[in-house]
């Protein structure tokens, strides 16, 4: 049986440079992630490069692309947090193309390395707290003291409210990276069931039939598993950018 | 249009006004059964609270996060301080209550969105409702 964990590895396609002894290399990671955003900048341009005031069918899935990611910024962040409309559209489109891109075969899944899901997280949670400060000075800080608390058991919700922020990068790049990993673990290792039964013989091949059928209901679920991460990445980014926005909530 | 037609018909007889109306009302009646089928799968890819399987992710996540960080902390704390068992022991508790704070929070925004998804959804069909009785 193939090993499942063979399609996470890093291959260094070319090495650059290195500094302080610490070598730097163009990888297969770095590579998809180059595709990526290859792919959302040519699709972009190829849904509005002729605007049409009938929309054809690629325009139509920019606009509600565009429109998807618009709304959720306003909802959740109201009308001044569309500054960060852009931030929050390329953060969603780039988790969205990778996940999907990783669902093709022998394609490399970009999102399922925790160092690049954890890269971005930290980057959302260095913005929110860079904004914070910036928006209402040390006043922010007050986040986590809550508003009426009795000055005894302060420092208890004090603590308890800097680990829950802390908490929220390691949720954010965890859960994505959790869930394309396992993801594409569990298909992997359906899809090797029936590779190694079929090759038993007769009742081998009909053993076959029901890790099959699991491997294709698993990749409908793996479609919808990586739009949901997207979005959820995406809106969670937008919630805790409304925390530095308005805190007293 | 339709208060034209129905004084129209009106006129012309009571039954086939009756018939209309009874018409109109099945009409919105299936109208309302057909939007009623087709809302539902559109609410799992586009809301957050929409799929079951996401929710639990999310919460267990959320959950778990905290309970680490406050592990990590602990354990960071010590290493710098000295101070070994007890500020693992007492973070990682804090930890918990972290935990439960974020899962706390979590399913609140969970279910406000919910809520307000539902407010935005329900008006339509009841205007339409008051409208055709």
């Amino acid at each position: 049986m193939t090993d499942p964990l063979h399609q996470f590895e890093i291959h260094v396609i070319a090495p650059l440079f290195s500094i302080f002894g610490v070598q730097f290399n163009f990888t297969n990671a770095a590579l998809f992630m180059l595709v990526i955003v290859a792919i959302i900048c040519a699709l972009l341009y190829a849904a509005f490069a002729n605007p049409e005031l009938v929309p054809s069918r690629l325009q139509s899935v920019g606009e509600v692309w565009y429109e998807f990611v618009h709304n959720m910024v306003r909802q959740v962040m109201g009308e001044d947090g569309m500054k960060f409309f852009p931030l929050v559209f390329s953060i969603f489109s780039f988790v969205l193309v990778a996940n999907m891109l990783g669902m093709f075969p022998y394609f490399f899944t970009v999102t399922s390395h925790v160092i690049i899901t954890a890269a971005l997280a930290v980057f959302v949670i260095l913005l929110v707290i860079t904004v914070g400060i910036m928006r209402h000075g040390l006043g922010w800080f007050r986040l986590f003291a809550p508003h009426g608390v009795p000055i005894a058991i302060l420092p208890f919700i004090s603590a308890i409210e800097v680990i829950s922020f802390l908490s929220r990068p390691v949720s954010l790049g965890l859960r994505l990276f959790g869930n394309m990993l396992a993801g594409h673990i569990v298909l992997k290792v359906f899809a090797g069931f029936v590779v190694s039964l079929s090759a038993l013989g007769i009742t081998g091949i009909f053993g076959a039939i029901f890790p099959l059928g699991m491997a294709v209901g698993l990749t409908a679920l793996e479609f919808l598993v990586a739009f949901l991460q997207a979005f959820v990445f995406a809106i969670l980014t937008c919630v805790y950018l409304n925390d530095a926005l308005h805190p007293g909530h | 249009m339709t208060p034209q037609d129905r004084s129209r018909r009106g006129a012309a007889g009571g039954s086939d006004a009756e018939r209309l109306s009874k018409r109109l009302h099945d009409l919105s009646e299936r109208i309302r059964t057909e939007t009623a089928e087709h809302a539902p799968p559109k609410g799992p890819g586009a809301g957050d609270h929409g799929s079951r399987y996401g929710v639990a992710i999310r919460l267990a996540s959320e959950f778990v996060a905290a309970v680490l960080v406050g592990a990590g902390l602990g354990w960071l704390l010590d290493r710098l301080a000295g101070t070994s068992p007890f500020g693992l022991i007492i973070l990682l508790l804090l930890g918990f209550g972290a935990g439960i704070l974020n899962m706390a929070r979590a399913s609140r925004r969970m279910a406000n969105s919910e809520a307000a998804a539902a407010a935005k959804a329900s008006p339509p069909i009841d205007d339409d409702d008051d409208e055709d009785e």
